[in-house]
């Protein structure tokens, strides 16, 4: 770990100045991630602007959806009585991510940022250019199991490892963001996370100077919701493929750099496809590594099934 | 055979006097565990401030160091000492287990680091930075420069040295590299049913709970090394070696270890460098290994290619037996696993053949992890016995009864005892075995395709010389010592209840002191040789103890005085211990005991056994394999203390469970590095994954073992038990997956699995 030099924001505003005046600064709220990767030396911040006291752990109805503090624990999200009925895949994705310890520490906003695992993100004695820009990718020809099938590019495959963000997505979510001179943007979930280009390391839209101050899902759509993630282990493991459905809309995990909004397989089931032919219209650009071919595969299994789980929670939902 | 040994007489410990022994007892030290007040190595304090060291390791995998350059780091503040191979103290060379005496174990002999500016392994210590701090010593180890001449592309994988392979002159110095018997080749190729199948396991790495840790503190020339140790005698000696010290020169304190599996049995690099450093500082020194150094610094486990030939009547019986394993070593020194020694004592089969094969790879040395040979072995010829099974369509514990050999199927020498039969019907029975389904993937539940599996369990006995001292101070209270420990085993616990029990004390007038290499010698934990050996030791001076109160009473015959509860009855009289003491021997009374390897263990074949049960789900959609519940029956002679064996055993079943699904040691080929080296990455079974889970053991002692009638549990729980696990998941879903870990990518796309409805 490099010495650091830390303070705590007692407003939003102050902590955006604090992060700006200072090089190096990065803010600090759950720390699950972010103090691994220091311990490492992936992250190297020169100061820690501390945001945990910041007044953004509420959970307001608003206009018929829900306004989530960026601060809220993922634990007090995944138990939030408006989300488990009205935004069961939220729920779900949330208790399917990380442990209990970790859900109660992650925030809404730390999860959206956290950083992906790849083994050669991580190892620093091994070329990775999210890690060291131009360094190469090393899981490219390497171990790649965990790897992206869809979006990638030569200079990245990692995946973006988060549960919350995949049920988000697929809710159509979006992330409120206050900058240093007071501008507030909302910019929807699906476009937050970048595809890594040639540019992995950058990770998301949000501006140096900016801060996720909430996290808004519009009012839930029509239909079942299911949340489904295929793991290695049935605790504490990062997604192999998951599957978000709410209603007509699909995101999958696991998958990509980002949480993928499957749009072509939406678009396909909204024409009277077959789910697994719908399943097959998203996979048609899908690229495996070697290590991660079979996600192809399964994703389409997972595809199908979710899609008859969620159908049949409507019914549940209907006739219950 | 009249000329066998004749075994262990009936005891004191038989009669069960006190109602001590073998009872469920809590941990006596629990309550300082979960009250944080068991001192661990690291948490040793108030002798000097220490300075904390961080290793720099390797980052290339072959080749030598060209330069160190230190300028940076040794400017920032905090910063000590850096030791590199240019300036580290002259310290012993190394000495490979080649080099050692005939059967001398490699645990305690020098092993130097830092010695050279050779590169054998990535990850291999090339610096040390010792500074005021643990962040200043770990953000200024980051910043040594080193450059190398790379060497050649580093060799990483059996698989792709099998032509190099040669065979050992013997494994670890006590087990035959190969052993035969009848006509292997011609029995195999006449069977009527033959089985021919390979089976790969990973590389797995150690993730004890409690990392490698040391201090060191030098006084008078002489060090106390505070370390996380399984031998602490052994350590005691590598240190000496290595500094060139006499042993007296040297105490090891190692009163808490959390967890050790094998992978402290070898003094590592936190011990040797922390005991240079402080002594070159003066002042006290603490080395940890962070979790990623744990996966380099600490001995990991072999990956291996098993074949295994099995041919057989129709019935079953087997008529040809053959198991052989190529695994690996490193390069600059050997160490074999027995993988195929379990195969020596299972089953019966007039013809069989066993052989282990190594390469020499680029990787750090591998090493022990518990149930060496038997937990990697296991998890290849229990599943080729299934395999058979299903092929001639015999129920696999029919099986597996059809070819329990009557006496040591290689040797001919008696067993000691072996009720393995029992343990698989006993657990049958509990289990309900026979709901298993006979044809695979025919029983579901919901979206989950269930299967059954079972395997047999069995590891070899050991025992090692050890010695113990008994002191009964005046005011009744027993001490008993020896240099043993407790690496999470339950040791202080059980030699407090064989004491109570020989001295017929309440339990909590007993204490039992270990972990301190002055204390009398003990093997320490290992091989699951702990409890049995020196258990017998803590037994042999008791008995002495009891002799000695006999004839400080004046009695000749010390089968006069009996003592129950802490009441002694001597010469129709019976008093408080105390007041006994005050009367008889007013300074205490102190007596030594030890046990020694005898021709019990030459003459019988000892082994303790079991069988493993599970039942699994994969799940139809995503072929994720779970366990839905798991039992092992075993009998190991006498249960010393019922809940920790019982601990053991459903650890050992854990990991069973963990070797078939879970663990993996993923090396990058290019960089010759493990790459998963955090518990995010290297997965083991998570509580959800561990629904439930059951260990029995079945009464039994054997008075061929030890006094104490006992057998070793520590590592029988996890041989067999994994591939338990991937017998149930051929069950469940028709799927023989031969490539450990049984991951949903290998059990999906297989043809035979089922199509999801």
């Amino acid at each position: 770990m490099r010495p650091f030099t830390y303070e705590r924001a007692s407003n939003a505003r102050a902590a955006l100045r604090a992060v700006t005046d200072r090089p190096n600064a990065k803010f600090i709220a759950g720390g699950t991630n972010l103090i691994d990767l220091m311990k490492l030396q992936v992250e190297t911040p020169a100061h820690l602007v501390d945001v945990n006291h910041l007044p953004l752990a509420n959970i307001e109805e608003v206009d018929g959806g829900l306004r989530i503090g960026a601060l809220v624990r993922n634990s007090t999200l995944a138990g939030d009585r408006r989300v488990r009925e009205k935004y069961p895949v939220l729920s779900e994705a949330l208790l399917a991510g990380a442990s209990g310890q970790l859900r109660n520490k992650a925030t809404t906003g730390g999860n959206l940022l956290q950083r992906t695992r790849c083994f050669y993100f991580y190892n620093r004695d091994t070329p990775c250019n999210k890690r060291e820009p131009g360094s190469g990718c090393s899981a490219l020809e390497g171990l790649n199991r965990m790897h992206a099938i869809l979006g990638a590019s030569p200079t990245c495959i990692a995946v973006h490892p988060s549960d919350m963000a995949v049920a988000m997505a697929a809710l159509d979510a979006t992330v409120e963001t206050l900058s240093a001179s007071g501008e507030t943007r909302n910019i929807p979930l699906t476009d937050f996370h970048n595809l890594p280009g040639v540019e992995p390391q950058t990770e998301t839209q949000l501006r140096p100077d900016e801060l996720i101050t909430a996290v808004t899902l519009p009012p839930p759509p029509p239909g079942g919701q299911v949340y489904r993630k295929v793991r290695d282990r049935a605790s504490y493991a990062f997604a192999l493929v998951s599957v978000a459905v709410a209603g007509g809309r699909i995101a999958l995990g696991g998958v990509a750099h980002k949480p993928w909004r499957a749009t072509r397989t939406e678009a396909a089931l909204n024409s009277g496809a077959a789910p697994v032919d719908a399943a097959d219209a998203e996979l048609a650009a899908a690229k495996g590594y070697g290590g991660n071919d079979f996600k192809i595969p399964l994703v389409r299994r997972m595809i199908v099934r979710t899609l008859t789980q969620s159908a049949a929670r409507e019914t549940e939902v209907k006739h219950g | 055979m009249d000329d066998l040994a004749p075994g262990y007489p009936s005891n004191i410990l038989d009669e069960d006097r006190q109602g001590v022994l073998g009872r469920p007892l809590d941990r006596v030290d629990g309550p300082l565990k979960v009250a944080g007040k068991a001192i661990y190595a690291y948490e040793y304090a108030g002798q000097g401030k220490a300075a904390y060291g961080f290793i720099v390791g390797a980052a290339v995998a072959t080749g030598r160091i060209l330069a160190i350059d230190t300028a940076e780091t040794s400017r920032l503040p905090g910063v000590v000492l850096i030791m590199t191979h240019p300036n580290v103290p002259t310290h012993r060379a190394y000495v490979t287990s080649g080099e050692l005496p005939s059967g001398q174990p490699p645990y305690g002999v020098g092993r130097p680091f830092l010695a050279d500016g050779r590169v054998r392994y990535h990850g291999e210590p090339v610096a040390l930075v010792v500074a005021e701090s643990f962040e200043q010593a770990r953000d200024a180890a980051a910043r040594v420069k080193v450059s190398y001449e790379a060497g050649p592309k580093p060799a990483t994988r059996v698989k792709h040295e099998a032509a190099h392979a040669y065979a050992p002159k013997d494994v670890r110095g006590f087990l035959e590299t190969d052993s035969s018997k009848g006509d292997f080749a011609g029995a195999f190729a006449g069977a009527p049913v033959q089985i021919d199948a390979t089976y790969d396991t990973p590389f797995q790495n150690h993730h004890a709970l409690e990392p490698h840790a040391s201090m060191a503190v030098w006084q008078d020339g002489a060090v106390t090394l505070y370390v996380a140790a399984q031998l602490p005698i052994d350590c005691r000696d590598v240190i000496a070696d290595t500094l060139q010290l006499p042993p007296e020169k040297v105490r090891i304190i190692c009163k808490f270890v959390g967890g050790g599996f094998g992978s402290k049995l070898r003094t590592e690099a936190d011990a040797v460098l922390s005991a240079l450093a402080a002594r070159q500082l003066g002042r006290p020194v603490k080395i940890a290994f962070t979790r990623q150094q744990v996966v380099v610094n600490a001995a990991h486990r072999t990956e291996s290619i098993q074949r295994v030939r099995l041919g057989a009547e129709r019935g079953g019986r087997l008529i040809a037996l053959a198991h052989e394993a190529l695994e690996h070593t490193s390069t600059f020194d050997e160490f074999a696993e027995q993988t195929v020694d379990a195969t020596r004592h299972l089953y019966a089969a007039p013809n069989r053949l066993t052989t282990h094969r190594l390469v020499r790879l680029d990787l750090p040395m591998p090493g022990d992890m518990r149930a060496p040979g038997e937990a990697i072995g296991m998890l290849a010829t229990e599943q080729a016995m299934d395999e058979l099974a299903c092929a001639i369509g015999l129920d696999p514990i029919e099986l597996r009864i059809r070819n329990e050999p009557k006496v040591h199927p290689e040797t001919g020498k008696p067993f000691s005892t072996r009720h393995l039969v029992e343990c698989y019907r006993e657990g049958a029975q509990r289990f309900g075995w026979d709901r298993r389904p006979a044809q695979p993937a025919t029983l579901r539940d919901g979206r989950w395709l269930v299967g059954y599996g079972m395997a047999a369990s069995i590891r070899s006995n050991f025992m090692a010389t050890s010695q113990a001292r008994a002191r009964l101070a005046p005011d009744g209270r027993l001490t008993v010592q020896t240099a043993m420990t407790d690496i999470g085993t339950g040791t202080y616990t059980i030699l407090t209840q064989i004491a109570a029990e020989c001295l017929g004390l309440p339990v909590g007038q007993v204490t039992a002191e270990i972990g301190d290499s002055d204390l009398p010698r003990s093997p320490g934990s290992g091989g699951s040789f702990g409890a049995g050996s020196s258990g017998s030791a803590v037994y042999y001076a008791c008995m002495t103890l009891l002799d000695r109160m006999a004839r400080a009473a004046g009695l000749n015959d010390p089968s006069l005085l009996a003592i129950k509860h802490g009441q002694v009855s001597v010469g129709g009289q019976t008093m408080p211990i105390d007041a006994f003491m005050a009367q008889y021997a007013p300074q205490g009374i102190e007596a030594d005991g030890e046990i020694k390897p005898g021709q019990e263990m030459r003459d019988y074949s000892q082994n303790a056994y079991g069988a493993c049960f599970a039942e699994v789900g994969v799940d139809i959609d995503s072929g994720e394999p779970r366990l839905r519940r798991m039992l092992g029956v075993f009998t190991a002679g006498r249960i010393l203390n019922a809940k920790t064996a019982r601990s053991q055993a459903t650890g050992g079943l854990i990991w069973g469970l963990s070797s078939a699904l879970h663990e993996e040691g993923l090396i990058d080929e290019r960089y010759g590095k493990f790459m998963n080296n955090d518990l995010a990455g290297y997965h083991v079974p998570a509580h959800a994954d561990v629904v439930d889970v059951d260990a029995v053991f079945l009464p039994e002692v054997d008075d061929k073992s030890n006094p104490l009638k006992s057998k070793g549990l520590g590592e029988l729980g996890i041989c067999g038990s994994g591939a338990a696990v991937a017998n149930a998941i051929y069950n469940a879903c028709g799927v023989r997956v031969r490539s450990y870990p049984i991951t949903l990518d290998k059990l999906i796309f297989d043809p035979a699995f089922p199509t999801p409805d």
